[in-house]
């Protein structure tokens, strides 16, 4: 059990690419912290970096207060779950769980004992003997997961676990390392470029794009105060509408259509305005509302996107399915729902929706 | 291609036998000549139905003291055939394996050079070098012996290819998980890459095995000695008899004799040989 300390970590690679730049995140014992951002993003760089398969250019890395930046993986007393599983075929499940203990020399009765545990907790006794070229892709994860769970490190890490199994497996994998996360108590770092997987496993979340930590935060507090205007269209689905408008003293204009502030102005002058599909709404008799022509509608069955633009500036809307849908319709939302970026930097103007609500509880548990 | 067209079918079979027939027939023809005596060899006409000698010829081939004039007998080339082929193939698949693993894991500097210069290799084959490996297996005096018969020969750029290409579609994530894992290099390699390679190892025991059975033109330049004479040497030496009645009774059995290990071994490895050259288990 130990936290994990990465301070000022930067990949350079010869020829003088950056891959991480300068990031430093605190992570505490127990939590579970997702790394998420687009391909390229040196998301994956960066756990490397953790694992010490990749060479550290600058900063430091700890492991529950020890630098490890000079130490193999293995005195690193961390385990990983690669991708593609990266079982050893040509040994059994058994000895996929066994061979990093029997490499550190532990006694014969201590290993059976750790496998026998593992697999009671993963349901892969069955198939202890088989070879992994005889399991199911799930069932391969399970070892994969398990080969780490044997070694009881301070710190698992994996690389993007699930994104080789199908999507119904990756919803009931995602479950299942939550639950096991939670039970064991282990600190975790998970990559990832899903950002829905990302939102439903994490303790708290690292948005990353191009090397640099965008935000860092608890899922709901991303969601809700996303940092700038490129966390606000990575995270959530559909992604927030980002649509550029014009600030009046208490009136947004967008387009033609003009919001009532009603004395919520962050600012005046040109911004990007973001507006989350779920916060608009039909308008209620009497309410602020601007035209929104139609386009096309994805059904999902409890509720529809609704594609169209204002003015000339494309929106999606997210409605209750129950109701007719006509042509043009009045949109409406609520003032505080707005975000408010700056057009030049994209950063966040002002606090975000959940900042002025109760915040959901943090959830870290030292089960 | 799936065609169904009785017409092209005959074709194909006629061509399949025929090829059949063309290469089988030396071998049906040593086989007939090796059961006749003499006698009818030199009477002539090539007898196409086996003879009445085939127990005299061989048990002679394998018990007589001398396979011919200044020959030692024929079990003892067989085993300094057996010898150098077998030392021939575990030295090549020890020396390829390793180098392919430095140069597929490893980085050090001239990495690409070094792999290019055994890559080079290949292009010039045993005959070509001939001369001056010869002058250095004779400065090193290692003529007439084992050494001087098999290391020249063991150098090899075909297998460390081999292996290096294989070694290059074993996922990375394989060497990372042993890294994990708490594997070294050699670990990594003894427990992990060396059992991966099974099946490769296998195909290139069996043709490298056989590289090392027919080998004939340099045994002949390094060995004087007889002692030291392979089966491929004294094969030839039986038929060039200066005056007298060349054997060939005896030379076809002892033709068909040593055929047969190669045959033996393509027979009972040649699940694994197919996969190795086929398959990348995965």
């Amino acid at each position: 059990m130990a936290g994990i300390t990465i301070a000022g970590v930067s990949k350079i690679y010869t020829g003088g690419v950056k891959a991480v730049k300068s990031v430093s995140i605190d992570i505490a014992d127990g939590e579970f912290i997702v790394l998420v951002g687009p391909s390229g993003c040196g998301k994956s760089t960066l756990l490397r970096m953790v694992a010490g398969l990749e060479a550290i250019s600058e900063g430091e890395v700890s492991i529950g207060n020890r630098v490890v930046n000079r130490m193999e993986p293995a005195e690193r007393d961390i385990a990983m779950v690669f991708q593609n599983y990266a079982l050893y075929p040509h040994m059994t499940v058994y000895q996929n769980l066994a061979y990093g203990l029997k490499n550190r020399g532990t006694p014969k009765a201590e290993i059976e004992a750790r496998v026998a545990e593992a697999a009671r907790m993963l349901e892969i006794g069955p198939y202890l003997e088989r070879k992994p070229r005889a399991l199911s892709g799930g069932q391969r994860q399970r070892v994969a997961m398990g080969r780490a769970i044997v070694r009881k490190p301070a710190a698992f890490l994996f690389d993007e676990p699930l994104s080789n199994l199908d999507a119904k497996l990756r919803v009931s994998m995602r479950g299942e390392i939550k639950r096991l996360q939670r039970r064991l108590g282990t600190t975790s770092i998970y990559v990832t470029h899903d950002q829905l997987e990302a939102m439903t496993l994490a303790d708290r979340l690292v948005v990353l794009n191009g090397g640099e930590i965008e935000q860092i935060g608890s899922p709901l507090e991303v969601y809700h105060a996303p940092a700038s205007t490129f966390v606000a269209s990575f995270i959530g689905s559909p992604a927030m509408n980002l649509v550029s408008g014009e600030l009046h003293g208490d009136k947004l204009a967008i387009g033609p259509a003009l919001i009532d502030l009603h004395g919520k102005a962050p600012a005046s002058g040109p911004v990007t305005v973001g507006l989350r599909a779920e916060d608009l709404h039909l308008a209620r008799p009497g309410e602020a509302a601007f035209a929104f022509k139609l386009d096309y509608i994805e059904e999902l069955g409890a509720q529809r996107l609704v594609h169209g633009h204002v003015g000339d500036q494309l929106l999606t809307a997210s409605l209750p399915t129950e109701m007719d849908i006509a042509d043009e319709l009045m949109l409406a939302i609520d003032a505080d729902r707005l975000h408010f970026f700056t057009t030049a930097t994209g950063k966040r103007i002002g606090d975000g929706y959940a900042a002025r609500t109760p915040q959901a509880a943090r959830q870290v548990s030292h089960a | 291609m799936v065609e169904n067209r009785p017409f092209l079918t005959f074709l194909t079979h006629a061509f399949l036998i025929l090829g059949f027939v063309i290469v089988a027939l030396p071998v049906y023809v040593a086989i007939i000549a090796s059961t006749h005596d003499v006698a009818t060899l030199m009477s002539n006409t090539v007898p196409l139905w086996p003879g009445s000698h085939f127990i005299e010829n061989y048990s002679e081939i394998l018990t007589g003291a001398s396979a011919a004039n200044g020959l030692p007998n024929y079990s003892h080339m067989a085993l300094n055939s057996l010898v150098m082929a077998v030392v021939i193939t575990v030295g090549k698949i020890t020396i390829s394996i390793l180098s392919a693993f430095a140069i597929v894991y490893f980085r050090f500097p001239f990495r690409q050079l070094a792999f290019w210069i055994i890559f080079v290799t290949l292009m010039l084959p045993v005959e070509v070098r001939i001369m001056p490996t010869y002058k250095i297996v004779a400065d090193l005096g290692m003529l007439n012996s084992w050494a001087g018969l098999t290391i020249p020969l063991i150098a090899s750029a075909t297998a460390t290819f081999l292996f290096r290409q294989f070694f290059m579609t074993v996922p990375d994530e394989m060497l990372e998980a042993a890294r994990v894992d708490g594997a070294g290099p050699m670990k990594f390699f003894w427990d992990i890459l060396l059992p991966l390679s099974r099946t490769n190892i296998g195909a290139l025991c069996v043709i490298l095995f056989i590289y090392g059975w027919v080998q004939y033109l340099w045994p002949m330049l390094v060995t004087t000695d007889p002692g030291y004479y392979t089966l491929m040497m004294g094969m030839k030496r039986m038929v060039t008899v200066q005056d007298g009645v060349i054997q060939w009774q005896l030379v076809m059995a002892g033709a068909v004799l040593a055929m047969l290990p190669p045959i033996l071994l393509v027979i009972f490895m040649q699940r694994l040989f197919i996969r190795g050259l086929t398959e990348t288990e995965k």
